[in-house]
């Protein structure tokens, strides 16, 4: 069997194996990789450092792939000779490895620029798994980042130290922020969306001199100004790694020089991936590596005659809420050029084509890149787009979501990354038993990229796979493209901590009554109170803290705990009534009582007066324990309903939930109080309680289901709040807890709260008490508004008489 | 004697008394008016929903809209047309706004020969300096 030794344990290298190992001739094959990790997708490193993912997420190739696939993996190992002709490889262990075919795909090694200081301690490069491991533990809080290069890879190093809670400038020796793929209109849209994440930009700044003693205090430029820092990252550009290349003797220019069947000047050595040069171009991105990969593998295994013709490239910044597309030649200086150019500044749209003998060349798009994949095909295809000159920037809305994959040819490239056709994928469907994403992914290694193909992906499988169920969620509404699982995600990776905020970044800016509520509450549960609260994006009620009435008064209901009240309560009640005026006194369902038609003037002087805590009957929040009389007079109580339910009332009132928490405690199976029909029950038993959830007595009616039987009342209130927080944090806005369930199913909910591992409960707990410890009564506002005109009618400085 | 009407710019309050994306509302020459603060410019329109007369400056505020917040009908504030529906008519009067000086100032229709009385600008109970509260309230 011959020996393939392949130098370069990255993306290119791997990829070109998995390539030759579908090939007939079998080949034993040794790996070489300096770095100490399997093969890992280089292009997310920017999601691990921000947060997004951990290192394990972006593994492609486990140990056991190797394994599998009899190869030798030698990592840790750096390659440091070649003997082109004993043929032999030597490593820095000193181990000579012959072999009968070279492999070299040995990337590229980050560009220093000539700065001073550049050895000095807080200084990185931003390359490798280890790069990022050793910013990530440097990151912090407090920390002045400065990030030399406003290229893709130095705007996803800024963004992602942002992310971790430095304070980040990024410096520019262009007028341009990633000017190599963009125009300098499409550059400055991107520099205030990197504003808006909080991002300095410095632009036409030449760094001279990184300065500090040992270790980094500062940057200076050639302009004679300097600022502070503790850390910076040199992110100006990549070189390709030829050193091998030459040791072996080969013809090398800026990379290795290699022919359209990827060989080298060298019969039995060949080259792959960035440390390559063809036709005078080198690549720095991920398609091209892979289109190469496969000729070479076609090559190397004796099937010599697919060409390499070179890649159309795209760039595509990985930066959540920050869209940026790029691809081909956008220059408008060349004769005969036409330019298409879309923009909307207050959206930050910007989009620009540009169009030679009736055909792309180049696209930019800034803010919306939901047309790249038709814009690449174009770029590909090099089709004669003539025809559809009037919908270039804007195509016909399709029929459905499903139709544009129906349309499209089997050849029609849906993973650019990786290069998976629509046709290869309803193959794997159907030949290789794949039903769900992650095993399309396993199985063909489409949207493992970038990921953005992941919905085409999905659309194909729903058409193909008859069982297939999408796996994500319902988008929260047209003000911002993703659900609230990915939302709460976004807000937690990402610490956003104000609604306007996430609607600047990851949406259009605007906001509306459904996403506005629903991401106010997202803010107060993720980040337990937290957060930064923007009354605003409340609903009135939530700004008043009363209940909106169809003639614009107020409704007030003062919380009862347990239903419970007394003579000088009802006493205080009353006199309110007559003092205001209240047009109505009405007992409630809830075992409370409210007080109709109050002027929103009168709200604070109301609740002065009552003197009790806001029942919250206005809100999504924690309504009431509804109680029997227990033990103290009932004939039949067995368990202290009463003061359980009081309890229970204690422990959660003026928390926030996303739909409202009704709940009941019971002494007894006879169930005065109907715990079995309320959100959380305790229903009372001998020497038991039962802890049942996702009743329902509304709209719908519905049972609780059974979440536990415990023996003590301590039991009985932990496994109530329990599944309370973890109903909090995981149901959508306004979805009822009787949805949920249904949603979600009672076996996992009983898995994941009263039956998970302790650590899992102990953090609901903890989550539990630090909102708890930030919630307080919504009345004392009355006294101390949030806005001098909260409560107040605005008085004209100048009236008009009559 | 016959009265006629004419137009005149009346101060109304600070600008500091409304939030930013949020709405107030005033009485003045006989109109109940809500007022809004968009963050670059102020506007204002008549302070009753056409659908039921809910009061729009309780709604939330999406971008040049305001929502009622009692069924939810959205109103063009500058238009003062209701986008939800299509029939005409379905709208809400008006108002031409200003700042000046930092206070919000609107122009309303009154008859001739009324006079005009000035009183001090309204002075309201803090707890915080104004400046502090603008962006996040």
């Amino acid at each position: 069997m011959n020996r393939l030794v392949v130098v370069g344990n990255g993306m290119a290298g791997v990829a070109c194996v998995e390539q030759i190992l579908r090939h007939a001739p079998k080949f034993d094959i040794t790996v070489f990789g300096d770095e100490t990790h399997v093969n890992y997708n280089r292009i997310l490193l920017s999601s691990v450092l921000a947060g997004e993912k951990a290192a394990d997420d972006i593994v492609l190739n486990s140990l056991d792939w190797y394994a599998k696939n009899d190869i030798r993996l030698r990592l840790g190992v750096r390659v440091g000779d070649v003997d082109p002709v004993a043929k032999t490889v030597t490593g820095d262990d000193g181990s000579v490895t012959p072999f009968d075919q070279l492999l070299l795909a040995t990337g590229s090694n980050p560009l220093i620029p000539p700065i001073e200081g550049t050895k000095k301690q807080g200084v990185y490069v931003f390359r490798n798994l280890d790069d990022t491991r050793a910013l990530l533990d440097r990151a912090g809080q407090g920390i002045k980042a400065v990030v030399i290069g406003g290229g893709l890879l130095g705007l996803e190093a800024a963004r992602g130290l942002k992310v971790q809670g430095c304070e980040v400038t990024v410096v520019h020796l262009m007028d341009t922020l990633m000017e190599r793929q963009l125009d300098p209109t499409g550059g400055g849209y991107l520099k205030s969306k990197m504003e808006c994440l909080g991002v300095r930009v410095l632009l036409q700044s030449s760094t001279t001199a990184i300065l500090g003693n040992d270790k980094v205090e500062g940057v200076a430029f050639a302009d004679g100004s300097a600022i502070d820092a503790n850390l910076v990252v040199i992110a100006a550009g990549i070189r390709p790694n030829a050193e091998l290349g030459k040791k072996a003797g080969l013809e090398v220019n800026r990379g290795i020089v290699v022919n359209d069947f990827m060989e080298t000047s060298h019969p039995d050595i060949f080259a792959v991936g960035e440390c390559v040069e063809h036709n005078g171009v080198c690549y720095g991105l991920v398609a091209p590596l892979l289109e190469q990969g496969k000729i070479l593998a076609a090559t190397i295994t004796g099937n010599k005659g697919p060409r390499y013709a070179g890649t159309v490239t795209a760039a595509k910044l990985k930066i959540a809420g920050v869209d940026v597309f790029s691809a081909g030649d956008f220059s408008e200086k060349a004769p005969a050029t036409d330019v298409v150019r879309y923009e909307d500044a207050a959206l930050g749209t910007y989009k620009k084509l540009t169009l030679r003998d009736g055909k792309l060349v180049g696209a930019i798009l800034v803010g919306d890149t939901s047309d790249s994949h038709r814009y690449m095909d174009w770029l590909r295809t090099g089709e004669d787009i003539t025809p559809r000159r009037k919908q270039l920037l804007f195509p016909g809305p399709s029929v459905d979501k499903g139709f544009d994959v129906a349309e499209m040819p089997d050849t029609k490239v849906v993973c650019g990354c990786i290069g998976v056709s629509k046709g290869a994928i309803i193959e794997a469907i159907h030949t290789r038993g794949v039903n769900t994403l992650a095993q399309l992914k396993e199985c063909t290694r489409a949207s493992t990229g970038c990921g953005s193909c992941t919905e085409h992906c999905q659309q194909l499988l729903k058409a193909v796979v008859p069982e297939f169920r999408e796996e994500s969620e319902k988008v929260l509404c047209k003000c911002l493209p993703y659900g609230e699982e990915k939302l709460r995600d976004i807000v937690r990776g990402q610490r956003i901590f104000g609604v306007q905020e996430v609607l600047d970044i990851y949406g259009n800016g605007l906001g509306c009554e459904i996403c506005k509520p629903a991401l106010s509450y997202l803010m107060d549960v993720v980040w337990c109170g937290d957060h930064d609260e923007d009354r605003s994006a409340r609903f009135i009620n939530d700004r008043v803290h009363a209940n909106i009435q169809k003639d614009g008064t107020f409704s007030v209901v003062p919380r009862m705990r347990g239903g419970v009240t007394s003579a000088k309560e009802l006493h205080r009640i009353a006199d309110v009534a007559e003092k205001y005026n209240v047009p109505m006194v009405k007992v409630t369902g809830s075992q409370r009582i409210d007080l109709l038609g109050v002027k929103k003037s009168d709200l604070p002087k109301v609740w002065a007066d009552l003197g009790m805590p806001s029942g919250q009957a206005y809100t999504k929040g924690v309504r009431m324990v509804k109680t029997c009389v227990g033990t103290d007079f009932c004939r039949f109580g067995v368990q202290d309903s009463t003061k359980t339910g009081i309890e229970l009332e204690r422990r959660l009132e003026h928390l926030f939930t996303p739909a409202k928490v009704k709940m009941g405690a019971v002494g007894c199976p006879r169930n005065c109080a109907e715990a079995t029909v309320k959100d959380i029950g305790l229903i009372g038993q001998e020497g038991t309680w039962q802890v049942v959830v996702g009743g329902a007595a509304g709209k719908k009616v519905r049972k609780a289901d059974l979440l536990i039987t415990v023996e003590s009342t301590e039991e009985a209130l932990q496994a109530a709040t329990l599944f309370f927080q973890y109903y909090r944090e995981n149901a959508n806005f306004l979805e009822r807890t009787y949805d949920f369930i249904e949603r979600v199913g009672i076996e996992k909910v009983r898995r994941e709260t009263v039956y998970a591992p302790l650590a899992a409960q102990q953090g609901l707990r903890e989550r539990l008490r630090k909102s708890k410890r930030l919630a307080r009564d919504a009345w004392l506002e009355g006294a101390e508004p949030r806005h001098p005109t909260q409560f107040v009618q605005i008085e004209p400085i100048e009236e008009v008489c009559r | 004697m016959k009265q006629m009407q004419i137009k005149k710019w009346f101060s109304i309050t600070q600008a500091d008394n409304i939030p930013l994306r949020e709405g107030r509302s005033v009485q003045v020459a006989g109109h109940t008016i809500a007022i809004f603060n968009l963050g670059d410019r102020f506007l204002a329109i008549e302070n009753n929903c056409p659908h039921r007369g809910g009061p729009l400056s309780d709604g939330i505020v999406s971008g040049r809209t305001v929502v009622c917040p009692l069924h939810a009908w959205k109103i063009d504030l500058e238009s003062g047309q209701a986008t939800n529906r299509t029939e005409e008519n379905l709208c809400v009067k008006t108002f031409a706004t200003a700042v000046r000086e930092g206070v919000v100032m609107l122009e309303l229709s009154i008859t001739g020969d009324q006079p005009v009385a000035v009183r001090p600008p309204c002075v309201v109970r803090t707890s915080e300096p104004f400046s502090a509260m603008s962006a996040g309230d």
